[in-house]
């Protein structure tokens, strides 16, 4: 079954699926992960520990080596 | 009578005004900024599709089928934007900081590899070029011209759609929907103004240099509002969010100094 065979309201929720795949996975994968880590670990600390100093800190570096992994990635496939 | 007021936390008042002007600085000035420059390369990119439309078939469908496409996102924002307010604030904020997060790391990551030339940079002429072969391809109709609305109206809703999504999650997680909406409305006829007076060279806007900012701005919105969510509390509010913009732009700048030197650097077979 084609996508021009299937009813509108499909096509639409289909079509909205993918726009938010694309939106937050797309080819970067590794960025959508690193995210989700991030959020988890500053949790952890803030939940468990209450360790807003470490929170602080872990946040923003853990968000710079994640895009510095995806850059090296991708510098690398296109060499 | 002075109270002291966060522009992100608390409502503004009437008697607030005077503690405003002093305290609308970083947050909304990084608010702003973001807002615009995103909006700004978006549209950039839409207008590139509706001209060659318009050139090639004709401006009455190209510009129904934008027509069609504004009115589409203006309903999403009417719909969503109400609702989002309802959202409590602490979860809306992790949803939105991990959102902007992941989407401000996109637009870096691209705007670093283009920046070093790992990565071909987007090029509007090209864009125009190619849209205008394939619809030159594709025989018209005498009355109204179906592909010239569809390709329009796809153009500006995929691209809007991401203007829509970063003016609703920035301006109901900063309390500044109105603002958001307003800065992104002033982005949209500007460059459309521009657009219409330069026509086809819209390849002179320096778009990776936008984008790599929009990237900047969008991840130190996204620490921040993660951060928020999670109930981290920052040293200085929102005067953070400066320093995340340093710490992100120096962190770009030096993967694309480090990026062009192993570039240039000659490959030494063993």
């Amino acid at each position: 079954m084609s996508d021009r065979d299937r009813p509108w309201p499909v096509r639409l929720v289909k079509g909205f699926a993918m726009f938010w795949w694309d939106f937050l996975i797309g080819d970067t994968p590794e960025l959508f992960v690193a995210a989700l880590v991030i959020i988890g670990v500053v949790a952890l600390l803030r939940g468990a520990g209450h360790e807003n100093t470490a929170a602080v800190i872990a946040l923003p570096l853990l968000a710079v080596v994640s895009l510095v992994v995806s850059v090296r990635r991708a510098a690398k496939s296109r060499r | 009578m002075f109270r002291c007021v966060d522009v992100f936390r608390d409502e503004p008042r009437k008697g607030d005004l005077k503690v405003l002007a002093v305290t609308v600085s970083s947050g909304v000035v990084v608010l702003v900024g973001a807002v615009f420059l995103a909006c700004a390369v978006e549209m950039v990119e839409a207008l590139t599709i509706v001209l060659a439309v318009g050139h090639t078939r004709g401006w009455r469908s190209a510009f129904e089928g934008t027509g069609a496409a504004l009115a589409a996102l203006a309903a999403l924002v009417a719909i969503f934007g109400p609702a989002l307010a309802h959202v409590p604030l602490s979860s809306l904020r992790l949803i939105v900081g991990g959102v902007l997060l992941i989407f401000g790391m996109q637009w870096l990551r691209k705007a670093i590899l283009r920046a070093s030339g790992l990565k071909a940079k987007h090029d509007e002429d090209e864009i125009y070029r190619e849209t205008v072969e394939e619809l030159r391809a594709i025989s018209s109709s005498p009355h109204r011209d179906r592909i010239a609305f569809v390709m329009a109206f796809k153009g500006v809703f995929l691209e809007g759609l991401e203007v829509v999504i970063t003016v609703l999650t920035l301006g109901t997680s900063a309390h500044r929907l109105g603002l958001a909406v307003a800065v992104a409305a002033v982005a949209v006829v500007s460059v459309g103004l521009v657009g219409v007076v330069v026509a086809k060279q819209l390849s002179t806007v320096p778009e990776n240099a936008m984008k790599m900012g929009v990237g900047v701005l969008l991840v130190s919105f996204g620490t921040f509002w993660t951060g928020e969510g999670l109930k981290v509390r920052w040293p200085g509010n929102d005067a953070m969010l400066l320093a995340f913009v340093a710490l992100y732009l120096a962190v770009t700048w030096v993967l694309v100094g480090y990026l062009r030197r192993t570039r240039a650097l000659p490959v030494v077979a063993l």
